[in-house]
């Protein structure tokens, strides 16, 4: 399968921030991307690059295998982008919003009006399509917002955390518009702060912190790269943690990490850990009132990686967090 | 799906930039009628304002060369229909700023459409709005005594004339919406410029009666030369005529500076367009 979508090396500085930082990226064709970073990580520069909204300082980028800066109008002919923020109109109707991009566009008005009525059905907005915007919910500008980016049925879409903001239900609902989509073909790049979303929709995943890439690959092989299995205890007398992390240390194969009450620690080996685990506490006198063994999430993933966690802001951790070192 | 592939539509005569142009201001279009407080406290400021001039100042500004008694409200109008269309590039500047805050000028700069469209419709529906804003103005001006002396057709080029000015405001408008970063300060800024711009001029009062630099200013100021072409036009005073070569060729004037500035502010308006991003 081709890539479709190729960066390599791009770098975009806003005065003394660098916002991308030498980013490259691949997406082979009728795949999902997943760029996966906190707050400020660059997420929205990088989008922006790609669909020719900010030029890089250096780089190439090839979108639909043309040139970001010397063919933007061939790119844009190729992509739907839905924002961070919805970016629809507030006083048009969900289907006068729709029409004016179906025209802008440059469709037939018959096929936008046909198209308008299918993404209207499509997207549960059928009801509400003869309304303006302000009597909309944040879900129902949401939907909207991806409906008009989907109106030329372009082969490449970019969605800028198109969940943020909304609640479970639509979160679900969101996530099987997108599946339905790249059932039918297309590429998506899709950035996410939520590490869920990315396992549930990503069949790669590409993690960025402060411009770079720091990590990429399936969930799975990110989850196997920081070990595996994790054990997870909580220990009833907090003043016992530093003990706690010793016992945890002897078993581990990483980082320890201590927040409060509870500890946790990448571990390999099984359920059989779980018993050496329990005498190894036992032997520094540390009560436990809860102790498993879980499957790494991509949250871990990213606090091995970043050394913080992903729904974090880039702000230094609070006092209460400490980490001990591995051994 | 039940739409197949999508089917692109043939080259439109106009092309495709005034295509999209007309697409863009059909949309600023609704948005007047969808908020029709927008256009009724537009309309209400210049109204105050024939109201206020008419009756409170009125007779304390004497209009050399003309001592009939509803000289000034003559006077008057043309000078407000200066000003308020004038007035109109904030309308652009804060309508440019709202939609770059709400990411609308983002996903518009995505899309395969040429680049000027987007401040062509914006320019061309604020000017459009001004038809009826003149309109409604042009009626309160007939009940307080104001009259077309020149005939029709002298009217109606009194009125293109400044719904050209209109136009090219609205490109000086659209550049500061762009170049602000937020609607907040756009309401600001897309003000400022325009009180001496309107008050150095001869809309409310004749340039005889300003100190001597300050009437080489008025005089050389595009809206003193829209304001004296519509007088002229419509056949009201005029006061004692400058000597100043914009004053003696008004209409002119008006159309050379329009033509200027539109060649500065839209090139400027669209570069920077191409550029920007929300944030
Ligand atoms: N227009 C701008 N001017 C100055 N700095 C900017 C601008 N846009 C982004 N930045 C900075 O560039 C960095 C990357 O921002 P970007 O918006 O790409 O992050 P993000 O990953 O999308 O974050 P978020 O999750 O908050 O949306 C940040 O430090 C941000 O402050
Ligand atoms: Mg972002």
């Amino acid at each position: 399968m081709s890539d479709v979508i190729e960066a390599s090396g791009l770098v975009k500085r806003y005065g003394e921030v660098v916002a991308l930082d030498g980013l490259d990226l691949r997406v082979s064709e009728g795949t999902v991307l997943g760029l996966l970073g906190p707050n400020g990580a660059g997420k929205t520069t990088a989008v922006r690059v790609l669909a020719t909204l900010l030029k890089p300082d250096a780089g190439t980028a090839k979108v639909a295998g043309h040139d970001v800066r010397t063919k933007p109008n061939a790119v844009r002919r190729s992509i739907g982008l839905t924002g961070q923020y919805a970016a629809v109109d507030e006083y048009l109707t969900g289907r006068e919003n729709l029409r004016m991009f179906g025209g802008l566009y440059h469709l037939k008005p018959a096929y936008v009006k046909a198209r308008t009525d299918e993404l209207l059905e499509r997207f549960d907005l059928t009801a509400a399509a003869n309304r303006s915007l302000r009597t909309y919910s944040g879900g129902m500008r949401r939907r909207l917002d991806l409906a008009a980016s989907l109106i030329a049925k372009p082969p490449i879409l970019f969605l800028d955390e198109p969940t943020t903001g909304l609640d479970p239900r639509s979160r679900l609902g969101l996530w099987q518009v997108i599946r339905d989509l790249v059932a039918e073909g297309t590429t998506v790049l899709l950035t996410t702060q939520y590490l869920d979303e990315a396992d549930q929709l990503a069949n790669e995943i590409v993690v960025i912190d402060k411009g770079r890439v720091i990590a990429k690959g399936t969930a799975d092989t990110l989850k196997d790269q920081i070990g595996g299995d994790r054990i997870e205890i909580t220990i009833a007398d907090v003043a016992k943690a530093n003990s706690a992390a010793v016992a945890l240390r002897s078993v581990s194969t990483g980082e320890v990490s201590i927040e409060d009450d509870r500890l946790s620690a990448p571990v390999s080996g099984g359920s059989t850990v779980l018993v050496d685990a329990i005498r190894a506490l036992d032997a520094q006198d540390v009560a436990v009132t809860d102790l498993v063994l879980r499957r790494p999430t991509l949250d871990d993933v990213f606090l091995s990686l970043t050394g913080h966690a992903a729904e974090e802001d880039n702000s230094p951790p609070p006092p209460s967090r400490r980490r001990g070192r591995g051994q | 799906m039940t739409t197949g592939a999508p089917e692109i539509m043939k080259r439109p005569i106009i092309g495709w930039g005034l295509h999209d142009g007309l697409v863009v201001a059909r949309r600023n279009l609704i948005q007047t009628i969808r908020v029709p407080e927008l256009l009724f406290f537009s309309l209400v400021q210049p109204v105050i304002f024939v109201l206020l001039f008419a009756y409170v100042f009125g007779g304390a500004i004497p209009i050399p060369g003309d001592d009939g008694a509803s000289a000034y409200r003559e006077y008057l109008m043309p000078g407000i229909f200066g000003q308020t269309v004038a007035f109109a590039a904030a309308a652009s500047t804060v309508g440019l700023a709202e939609d770059m805050k709400r990411g609308l000028i983002d996903r518009f700069r995505a899309l395969p459409m040429s680049s000027g469209a987007v401040l062509f419709g914006r320019t061309v529906a604020d000017t459009l709005r001004q038809v009826l804003v003149l309109t409604v103005l042009s009626i309160t001006g007939l009940l307080v005594g104001w009259r077309i002396n020149n005939g029709i057709f002298n009217a109606i080029l009194a009125y293109l004339l400044l719904l050209l000015f209109a136009y090219t405001v609205a490109w000086i408008g659209s550049w500061i919406g762009l170049k602000v970063p937020n609607p907040e300060t756009a309401s600001t800024a897309g003000l400022i410029w325009l009180f001496p711009l309107t008050f150095l001029s001869n809309a409310f009062v004749p340039i005889s009666s300003m100190p001597g630099w300050l009437q080489v200013v008025a005089a050389w100021n595009p809206v003193s030369s829209v304001v004296l072409a519509a007088r002229e036009l419509f056949g009201n005073p005029t006061g004692i005529p400058s000597t100043a070569w914009p004053m003696q060729h008004a209409a002119l004037y008006t159309l050379i500076s329009c033509a200027v500035l539109i060649a500065i502010f839209a090139p400027l308006a669209i570069r920077k367009y191409r550029s920007t991003t929300s944030r």
